[in-house]
């Protein structure tokens, strides 16, 4: 054969395989709106559940989704941070360090319902935290930690070593190299991480079910230790356990918890954005 | 005045011994130029000067390196950096503005108020000869500027330290011949007022710019001598060989 012509079927068979990817996305996507938007009104989104979640609106789960997600980021964020700049700069390249690297890679890898059982002996019963939005939001922080760790590392890494070169040349110290060289131009790359634990965070439902996520709780949480409601959970129970809800209020949630997902994204996507325009080079 | 004093230098990267018994001085403002082919132990001779190969994994030395009669081992290495600043073989901008980048030095040492980090800017470009070509647009990104230009502003950040040698590795390596005259030029008026050690590949710059040259081979030091005399009447039939471009 020759080699026009392998090319093409080589460019059909990737091209095949990312339609194959695009195409199941793009359905799920479809539907969800197409079956979830008659559910969009002002009162579904703005309303408590009422008639055993049968009808009414979805505003406590919505808030409680957004505080335990926020939580986890305020808690993973600078100790992955702080953790991954302490493994990228500080430590030499040694048995040890490698050991602590590949065992943070494979804690992105264990499944989510046993950080919810771990959270839920250490937060919930340990620390006497109870089943509340904090116990919930360090579960889930635990959980992304690995996630931002891994791409803070990255980032920090792909900063050219001549950078750090000229400013130790200059008689910078190592913080001040890490603060004002190594940092700004990690940004991008610690927020890409970010997202994804956004993304993450958001959709779990095995870990906040032990922690935070309550069943049916028509009220908003007055602080951190109170129980709350979440979307992916909330859309689990309506799914499940409640027989008889309407398909468009399930199609609803779902939508709901696409869009705030999608939302938190666009936000870090901007502020990534904002930075890469910064970049200099 | 002996500026820096080189006693018995040995350096090795792992296994391999980079550097072996190197003794040699350099003055006070003159221009030291060091020549040889590459992997000749240069470049680790020239970053010996301001401890920078100790940032590298595998790094071993024995030997004495005096700045001021100083022993640099004893020496805090930010502050012996501050000293002796360089210029490295590539021109490397930070990822910042024209006057960030020059600006950076002072900064980290502590310098805060803006009317100072204006002047020393200012300074440092005008020394560097670069001032008159980016005094508009000091704002803008480093990376705008040619290859010319860049290495120009890292000398000028350089000197934005204040230091009292100046470490030139192969600055002019990635340059065409007109940057290279005024990268040559600054050189030769900052001896002036600083000790300049130059590396360099290109023999015929070691004998423009040089006082003095050194002649490295295999990590010894062969010969070290007046330029005029290195060029004319080489002692060791090595550097006659290399200067004749014989081999390298």
């Amino acid at each position: 054969m020759d080699s026009k012509k392998t090319e093409k079927i080589a460019f059909f068979i990737l091209f095949l395989a990312t339609l194959l990817i695009i195409l199941p996305v793009g359905l799920i996507v479809c539907i969800i709106i197409q079956k979830g938007f008659p559910a969009m009104t002002w009162q579904f989104l703005t309303d408590i559940p009422r008639q055993g979640m049968r009808a009414g609106g979805i505003f406590p789960a919505i808030i409680g989704t957004i505080y335990i997600v926020f939580g986890a980021i305020l808690f993973a964020l600078p100790i992955g941070l702080g953790a991954a700049i302490y493994l990228s700069e500080y430590t030499k390249e040694h048995f040890l360090n490698r050991l602590i690297k590949l065992s943070i890679v494979n804690l992105a890898g264990v499944p989510s319902v046993v950080y919810g059982l771990f959270g839920l002996a250490f937060f919930v019963i340990f620390f006497k935290f109870g089943a509340s939005i904090l116990s919930g939001s360090l579960t889930l922080g635990i959980m992304i930690l690995p996630i931002i760790i891994t791409a803070s590392r990255e980032a920090l890494e792909s900063v050219p070593t001549s950078f750090r070169e000229v400013s130790y040349s200059l008689g910078a110290s190592k913080w001040q190299t890490i603060r004002h060289i190594v940092l700004g131009n990690a940004i991008p790359g610690i927020l890409t991480g970010t997202i994804l634990g956004v993304g993450r965070a958001a959709g779990e439902t095995a870990p906040i079910l032990f922690t935070v996520a309550a069943f049916y709780l028509p009220q908003f949480p007055k602080s951190i230790f109170d129980q709350a409601m979440a979307l992916p959970y909330h859309l689990y129970v309506i799914s499940t356990q409640v027989p008889n809800v309407d398909e468009k209020i399930r199609y609803g949630t779902a939508l709901v918890l696409l869009i705030l997902v999608f939302f938190m994204n666009l936000v870090a996507i901007v502020i990534r954005y904002q930075f890469r325009k910064k970049k200099k080079w | 005045m002996v500026k820096i004093k080189i006693e018995h230098l040995n350096i090795w990267f792992d296994s391999f011994q980079v550097l072996k018994d190197i003794n040699l001085e350099i003055y006070e403002n003159e221009i030291l130029s060091i020549i040889g082919p590459s992997n000749s132990g240069k470049t680790t001779f020239l970053r010996m000067l301001n401890r920078m190969n100790e940032l590298e994994n595998g790094f071993k030395v024995n030997g004495r390196v005096e700045l001021d009669q100083k022993n640099i081992k004893m020496l805090d290495a930010q502050f012996l950096r501050k000293k002796v600043g360089m210029v490295f073989a590539l021109p490397l901008p930070l990822p910042l503005t024209i006057f960030e980048n020059v600006a950076y030095g002072a900064r980290i040492h502590g310098e805060k108020k803006k009317k100072n980090l204006e002047k020393i800017v200012e300074q440092a470009l005008k020394k560097a000869y670069l001032w008159e070509e980016v005094k508009d647009r000091l704002n803008t990104s480093a990376f705008k500027l040619s290859g010319g230009q860049q290495q120009r502003l890292c000398i000028a950040r350089t000197l934005a330290v204040e230091p009292e040698l100046i470490l030139f590795d192969e600055p002019c390596s990635g340059l065409d011949p007109i940057s290279t005259a005024k990268v040559e030029q600054a050189m030769l008026e900052l001896k002036e007022s600083y000790t300049i050690v130059l590396v360099t590949n290109n023999v015929k710059q070691a004998a423009r710019v040089g006082d003095r040259t050194a002649f490295f081979l295999n990590g010894e030091l062969i010969e070290i001598d007046k330029t005029a005399k290195m060029f004319t009447a080489p002692l060791d039939k090595r550097t006659d060989d290399y200067i004749r471009g014989k081999f390298g």
